[in-house]
């Protein structure tokens, strides 16, 4: 084997195994920007399940993030499907608080809108500064707080 | 209520087309790294490339048909990139086995591959619900315990190169430390998620950083104990600083305290320079940091040969390294576990050294980034801790080698040669793979319209 065709294979190999490591920041690239195509498909299928009335888009909120509270960062992406708060290992959102129950509260859409929905809980659930005693509807970035946990609804 | 779609609500990609391509990679490029030692060598293609190739992309194709069927929404990138890694590791081998470096065994390490991706199916396949280990807490801190002390047994412990971290099982030897640490660490992250708000909240004000009551260091000073116990006992620094890091940096991860960092890092150099000065073979290790180049311990046994040789195999890399097959890595004693990063630096240089670390900063980036999305405090934790650990894990024995901090023996993950630490490491990978399964898998959805009652598929 000649020199320079190793030269070759080593100088190939290394490009190669560098390619590689791109592919890979690749693949997670569209991971970091996944949420807009993620959202995006909901909204795409919105209209065909909605009564036609109720279809304004532009204002429906798209993902529910959690801005304060030990889970702070997490995004749940909205769906169609509703969300349930609790310490519950079955909830959407599994918060580990003592000051939240275990059915804590729940979130649902309702004609384009998400209502909240307080589910019996110990100590209450608050929309912005008022306590929720019966679904209420929530607007767009107004905070919720179950326990020591904020959530808010964004677009 | 609306009514729930009767269709499944769109869902993020799962991905699964990218990462069987990003695994054939993986597997294409070993065997090219396989091609190039056997043309180096013999200038012609290894006889055993065939079954090497099919054998190693078999168990890939295998893990990759468990993951989709069990773990669906895993990250598309884990089982890629230790792939790689892995591969890499097995041409480093079969290259040291090629010119008869000491104990290298290409075979050997296949088989525990093999054996590995066997545990990672089994642990994927058993683990439908890694929520369930947090039930387990006080059990896996005892049995992690008991797995770190099993070699100081008589009858079942082993004495090798000075470190008695070893027991007898019927065909060889295992390092029940490596299983040690995934127990403790399912350990540290229940414990850690049920005592957190006192351990994050407790505690006065002094000056600028928040200090915890003393009788919340009872878990830090309990853990200080242990991996000194292991330092001394064992004489196994590099279990030893695992164990503490780790820990430090979960009680970290979920107290978001400084102060416990800082209270961590006191208590390890209060320990280290302790073990310093009444223990030999630290004090050793610490010239030999200080002063590698001094002939006089160059020729000492158990000096600084090893690290110098090491060194010089690095350098005589460069930066594009002398190709595979090209070099001389065997001349770096135990170049097939502790001392495979410089073996691998000077036959790819720098530039192959960096796409491997890279590589493992991708994966560990997986990891934290499963730790970001998971949903409750448990895997938020777990995930973050077995993230933590594969990246320290990196940096002691890569800053080992490449003396930047006193080399401590560990084996590079899923590279070295061995069996007990392959095999951890793949259950750690499908603990990971579990975790990001569950994160990124879209919220629970309604299956049947019950009016006002849902009932939730989980």
């Amino acid at each position: 084997m000649s020199e320079l065709t190793l030269l070759l294979i080593r100088l190939a190999f290394l490009a190669v195994l560098w390619f590689f490591v791109i592919a890979a920041v690749g693949v997670i690239r569209t991971d970091l920007f996944g949420s807009r195509t993620a959202a995006a498909a909901p909204a795409r299928k919105a209209p065909k399940p909605a009564k036609p009335a109720a279809k304004s888009k532009k204002g429906e909120p798209r993902q529910m993030v959690v801005t304060g509270g030990p889970l702070q960062g997490t995004t749940i992406t909205l769906s169609e499907t509703p969300i349930t708060i609790g310490r519950a290992n079955d909830a959407t959102l599994v918060v580990s608080d003592d000051y939240a129950s275990s059915r804590h509260a729940r979130l649902f859409p309702q004609d384009g809108q998400w209502i909240v929905e307080d589910l019996g809980s110990t100590n209450g659930t608050y929309l912005d500064r008022s306590k929720v005693t019966r679904p209420t509807p929530v607007p767009l970035g107004v905070p919720i707080r179950i326990g020591k946990t904020v959530i808010e609804l964004r677009k | 209520m609306s009514t729930p779609s009767v269709e499944p609500v769109p869902l993020p990609a799962k991905r699964r087309l990218a990462q069987l391509a990003m695994l054939a990679f993986a597997v294409v490029i070993t065997l090219g790294a396989y091609a190039n030692v056997g043309l180096a060598i013999d200038g012609k293609i290894p006889s055993g490339m065939l079954t090497y190739g099919l054998s190693l992309g078999g168990f890939m194709l295998a893990a990759y048909l468990v993951l989709a069927k069990f773990a669906p929404w895993a990250d598309p990138l884990i089982l890629p990139l230790v792939t790689l890694i892995n591969g890499l590791g097995l041409v480093m081998i079969y290259r040291l086995e090629e010119v008869d470096a000491f104990g290298a065994s290409a075979n050997q390490q296949l088989l525990y591959t093999a054996i590995g991706v066997v545990l990672f199916a089994v642990t994927l396949v058993v683990l439908r619900d890694h929520r369930a280990l947090q039930r387990l807490t006080y059990t896996a801190g005892a049995v992690g315990l008991v797995l770190l002390v099993s070699p100081l047994l008589p009858l079942i412990g082993e004495d090798i190169n000075g470190a008695r971290i070893w027991i007898k099982v019927p065909g060889g030897q295992l390092q029940p430390a490596e299983f040690a640490k995934l127990a403790l660490l399912v350990f540290f992250a229940g414990y850690l998620v049920a005592k957190r708000d006192v351990l994050a909240l407790a505690g006065r004000r002094l000056l600028f950083i928040d200090l915890p009551r003393a009788r919340d260091l009872g878990p830090i000073l309990i853990t200080w104990g242990l991996s000194l116990g292991v330092l001394i006992l064992q004489k196994d620094l590099g279990s030893s600083l695992l164990i503490f890091g780790t820990f430090i940096a979960m009680l970290y991860i979920a107290t978001q305290r400084t102060s416990w960092v800082l209270i961590g890092v006191l208590l390890f150099v209060g320990g280290a320079v302790l073990a310093g000065l009444i223990f030999d073979h630290v004090q050793a290790r610490w010239e030999v940091y200080l002063n590698p180049a001094d002939p006089e311990l160059f020729v000492k046994t158990g000096g600084s040969e090893q690290l110098m040789q090491g060194l010089f195999a690095m350098s005589e890399g460069g930066v594009l390294g002398t190709g595979f097959g090209q070099g001389h890595p065997e001349r770096i004693p135990l170049a097939i576990s502790d001392f495979i990063f410089p073996a691998i630096g000077e036959e790819l240089g720098l530039t192959g050294l960096m796409a491997l670390l890279m590589v493992y900063a991708l994966l560990v980036e997986r990891g934290l980034r499963t730790s970001i999305a998971a949903r409750d405090p448990f895997t938020k934790l777990l995930a973050g801790g077995l993230s933590f650990l594969l990246a320290w894990q990196v940096f002691i024995i890569v800053g080992g080698v490449t003396n930047l901090i006193p080399l401590t023996g560990l084996v590079t993950p899923f590279m070295s040669q061995g069996g007990s630490a392959l095999l951890a490491n793949w259950i750690l990978i499908a603990l990971l793979v579990r975790m990001s399964d569950a994160a990124r898998r879209p919220a629970p959805q309604a299956i049947q319209d019950e009016g006002m009652t849902q009932v939730f598929q989980r």
